[in-house]
């Protein structure tokens, strides 16, 4: 461990806004492309099933 | 050979292979970056010049990195696409695009806010920086390039095209601390000698830098996969795989 404390790890010898500014954006940016390719994914899926869902009603209306 | 080539170029092959493999990437990414954060931010020393902004580094310096081989990644998806018009090249090429330029953003950042206590400022026009930024507007060119006509194959053709050529610039990025006096420092991993920080500094970079690796094929397959559903949507193994998971439901929630 490099530090004493958890006090001490947040203020990062005085470095804590730039480091944890650097390390705060790439979280952030790595987790909301996860959140959206996520998003997309199921979009996308629903959007499907939607649609084959219609075609399966009007199928069985045509029968 | 030939066959090989066009077995991975099918959509449906390509889906279903990458359903396999992704799991593994997410958790080996998640697994080191998890790893790699602890041991950078709370383990590894300070340094003894600049103290502990240097942990600006393990984000950094895997930032940079995978900014610039995503571009590698692009141009040589598009040279596959151009020349054997496999499509799912093509898929790959344009998913890989916006976490390109977001990495090259966080390199940007990182490194901008990194200056400010190391060289005192946090933008200097030199010709790492410069070329980083050039690199950031061609991950946008090509991004709306590809919005930019209504026919999809245009669209392909034109990313593919300025992908391939934008490509010489990461050579640019890569020499510019060797060719041109920069206030950004020569590359801190060879790999003809070992780097000159303690191994329990190095270690965590390296463990960063394979996840971020990770992190990206992980999140190229997955999103690979959903163009895949976009662009063959109409075609019959799409909607044979649909159907299947639809005829579970309910006939009164069908309706």
């Amino acid at each position: 461990m490099a530090f004493d404390s958890f006090s001490e790890f947040l203020a990062m010898g005085g470095h804590a806004p730039y480091v944890w500014s650097a390390w705060g954006v790439t979280a952030l940016l790595l987790l909301a492309t996860v959140w959206h390719a996520r998003a997309e994914q199921r979009q996308l899926i629903k959007g499907l099933k939607r649609r084959a869902r219609r075609a399966n009603s009007a199928r069985g209306n045509a029968q | 050979m030939w066959a090989f080539i066009h077995k991975l170029g099918s959509p449906k092959w390509f889906y279903g292979i990458s359903a396999k493999l992704q799991p593994w990437f997410w958790a080996a990414a998640a697994l080191l970056i998890v790893t790699g954060s602890l041991w950078g931010l709370a383990f590894a020393p300070a340094d003894y010049q600049q103290g502990n902004s240097f942990r600006i580094i393990y984000v950094h310096v895997p930032a940079a990195f995978l900014a610039q081989s995503i571009f590698i990644a692009m141009a040589v998806s598009g040279l596959v696409f151009m020349v054997w018009k496999i499509k799912v090249a093509d898929m790959a090429a344009a998913v890989m695009a916006p976490l390109g330029a977001a990495m090259t953003f966080v390199a940007l950042f990182s490194g901008a806010v990194w200056g400010v206590p190391t060289w005192g400022t946090w933008w200097m026009w030199d010709a790492r920086l410069t070329s980083m930024l050039i690199l950031l507007f061609l991950y946008l060119g090509v991004i709306a390039l590809r919005g930019a006509f209504t026919s999809r194959d245009s669209a392909s053709r034109a990313a593919s095209v300025l992908a391939m050529v934008g490509v010489i610039n990461i050579p640019i990025i890569k020499y510019s601390v060797d060719w041109w006096y920069t206030l950004h420092q020569p590359a801190s991993f060879t790999l003809t000698s070992r780097p000159a920080m303690p191994t329990e500094m190095w270690l965590p970079l390296v463990i960063m830098v394979l996840g971020f690796y990770c992190f990206f094929i992980a999140l190229t397959l997955m999103r690979t996969r959903s163009e895949i559903l976009r662009r063959e949507a109409n075609k019959h193994w799409v909607q044979e795989l649909v159907a299947g998971q639809v005829v579970k439901v309910p006939a009164e929630e069908a309706r």
